[in-house]
């Protein structure tokens, strides 16, 4: 029994537990699951369906994290690889003699290849400011921040690129086994991402840079090369979901797609119960974060309560989680609790 | 030349440099763009901005950072906005209230920081989300005011040689004059420095480092909440989607100023070179007319970079020492 309280997803699964109970009281129907058309439709799966591309921001935040740095760019990133794409496969309605036609421009694939390359080249970039001129991560990756929408609203000259290419659609609503396409996107990230760190040493020397980087290097690390390729990897995952973004609103809009994506992702990563002072970290703890952050939303927007609830209610849980994360918070507490136990005796 | 490029005040005058470059620019590219009225425009139109980065120069110079003042002035705008349209309370007493509570909401997140060990970026992150929420609590919409003393404030112009100046603008300025003596001539002022070069050693110099870090952050919240003051005489209305990222433009503001982003080290002053810079390109791409508002975003992006290099370089050397 002490040993499932203390283990480091009891309490975001609890959370998240508590938040589906509510759930089943609050609202009718909840864990009703159904086939429609040979797909799988219910409230269950249209969390899960909504939150892949926070989950996705979050496993690639977590890495970067674990190394005691933050990507406060992942909202840029995103709008930057949804624009490319959505520019390449098909932005512009071109007219045929009077008929307007929906070609792509670009072969899908190669799009996708420049889309995803463009959201490296945003990792490189972070990357090389942070571990190669040794800025701190949260000022490299806020010149991203501030630039980057910038950069995507060049691309379009401001305007909202509408794609018209039925195949791309897939990605963000499609249904494969009747599930949402979205869905296997995200376990393929997770497992990948998952394997290797555990089947190799990265896990760990993640983990030592996030410790003590002078010891990790002093230890022989490459922690240069690491760091980098965390922020590369972040970026990677935040490509994904800029893609994922895209197809799922058929446009995409560089002002405002992946607007506090950033935000979302370190909250889902702290959720998880990963340190934002590096080290320890967990990947399936972060995945449970985002969830309870998308339960959190479709809970508020379900009960009836005014959406704008939202953002409130979540920097709460933001203040709760970081004071009952603080050593300060837990020296008092265990203080207090061994005061009443003696009182008791 | 090598101990000029390394003293104190060498990233302050490249900006006071780079000012006079962009001014010049602009004046050899467009008629009428060197004239006093479109300096004191400058002022003007980035009044709140200059206060909120006076504040942001506290936090920063401490070694903190406030990712909240953003929301905080456009909750100010909001509680202003309500306050003076449903409640009809004196103008007065409204300015009053919405100042306290950006204050303590400052105050509020400085204690969390110092007495949990927490990160300023998450606490005020967190502060982020909560003042942008209850902005959306208070009203979704758009609320007017129409209070005489707001519009009188929002239409005032003081004469000054053939052109004008808002009470906006001045209030600003004389914000950083205060500010400035507070930095540099008093113990608070030296507290800071002292706390953000190693708050290690300012605690067992003996200094007050919790009073003054939760002050630092009260101070940030006061100035958010007079900017936003400022921005509701200037708008006349309350929106919680005022001012979305001003966050970002404060921090890039007090970076270009030269103020070091580890702390310790800059000079508050730098705030108005720092906030001018951004308003002079601003003005640039709006004299030009061709350019769009995107190219903003992307040279201050670029600016923000060329500065941080430049300061990391500066450390690196005079780590070497």
């Amino acid at each position: 029994m002490h040993k499932l309280l203390h283990h480091p997803l009891f309490r975001p699964l609890a959370a998240l537990a508590i938040l589906l109970l509510v759930d089943l009281f609050m609202i009718p129907g909840f864990f009703h699951l159904e086939i429609k058309d040979g797909h799988l439709y219910g409230s269950l799966i249209d969390i899960a369906n909504r939150a892949a591309p926070l989950i996705l921001a979050a496993i690639g935040m977590t890495l970067v994290i674990a190394t005691r740095g933050i990507d406060i760019s992942v909202g840029a990133t995103v709008a930057i690889s949804g624009t490319v794409a959505a520019m390449l496969i098909g932005g512009t309605m071109v007219m045929e003699n009077g008929v307007p036609s929906y070609v792509a421009n670009t072969p899908m694939w190669i799009a996708l290849a420049v889309a995803m390359g463009a959201a490296l080249l945003c990792g490189a970039w972070n990357g090389v400011l942070v571990a190669g001129l040794g800025l701190q991560p949260i000022v490299a990756t806020l010149i991203l921040m501030v630039a980057g929408r910038g950069l995507a609203q060049l691309f379009t000259d401001g305007q909202i690129v509408t794609v018209y290419y039925q195949p791309f659609f897939f990605l963000g609503s499609g249904y494969l086994f009747g599930l949402p396409f979205s869905l296997f996107i995200v376990a393929a990230v997770f497992i990948v991402t998952a394997l290797l760190l555990r089947k190799t040493a990265l896990g760990l020397f993640i983990q030592s840079v996030g410790i003590n980087p002078v010891a990790a290097r002093l230890a022989g690390l490459k922690t240069a090369s690491l760091i980098f390729f965390v922020y590369v990897f972040c970026a990677a995952c935040a490509g994904v979901a800029g893609l994922m973004i895209t197809s799922n609103i058929k446009s995409a809009d560089a002002n405002n797609a992946g607007l506090l994506l950033e935000l979302d992702a370190i909250l889902a990563v702290t959720l998880g119960g990963t340190s934002l002072a590096g080290g320890k970290f967990s990947l399936a703890g972060s995945v449970i974060g985002a969830l309870i952050i998308q339960t959190l939303t479709y809970t508020i927007y379900s009960i009836g309560l005014p959406p704008e609830v939202n953002m409130v209610v979540k920097s709460v849980v933001v203040f709760l989680v970081c004071v009952s994360q603080s050593s300060e918070f837990k020296t008092i507490w265990r203080r207090a609790f061994s005061a009443s136990v003696k009182g008791n005796a | 030349m090598r101990s000029f490029t390394s003293s104190p005040y060498f990233t302050s005058l490249i900006t006071v440099f780079l000012l006079i470059v962009l001014l010049g620019a602009g004046g050899a590219a467009y008629p009428g763009f060197l004239s006093l009225q479109v300096l004191f425009n400058l002022l003007i139109d980035n009044a709140f901005l200059l206060v909120i980065a006076v504040g942001m120069s506290f936090v920063i110079l401490s070694g903190g950072i406030d990712l909240s003042v953003g929301s905080v002035l456009a909750l100010t705008t909001m509680i202003c906005a309500w306050m003076l349209q449903t409640w009809h309370w004196p103008p007065v007493l409204v300015i009053a209230i919405s100042l306290a509570i950006g204050t303590l909401f400052g105050a509020a997140m400085g204690a969390m920081i110092h007495y949990f060990k927490l990160q300023p970026f998450i606490v005020t992150l967190a502060g982020m989300f909560l003042a942008r929420g209850l902005c959306y609590l208070i009203s979704i919409n758009s609320i007017t005011i129409e209070d005489p003393l707001f519009v009188a404030m929002s239409q005032a112009q003081l004469s000054i040689a053939d052109c004008f100046i808002s009470p906006g603008a001045l209030i600003a300025v004389g914000t950083l004059a205060v500010a400035i003596y507070v930095a540099h001539c008093t113990p608070f002022g030296r507290a800071i420095y002292a706390i953000g070069g190693n708050e290690q050693s300012a605690l067992m110099m003996g200094l007050r480092v919790a009073r003054t870090k939760v002050l630092i952050y009260a101070f940030s919240g006061f100035c958010a909440a007079l900017a936003g003051v400022l921005f509701s005489f200037y708008m006349l209305s309350g929106y919680g989607l005022h001012a979305q990222g001003t966050e970002l433009d404060a921090i890039a503001a007090v970076v270009i100023g030269g103020t070091l982003l580890s702390g310790g080290y800059g000079y508050v002053a730098g705030a108005l070179t720092g906030v001018l810079v951004l308003g002079s390109i601003q003005t640039l791409i709006a004299f030009d007319g061709t350019l769009s508002s995107w190219w903003t975003k992307i040279v201050i992006g670029g600016l923000l970079f060329v500065f941080c290099v430049v300061q990391r370089v500066m450390t690196m050397r005079g780590n070497k020492k």
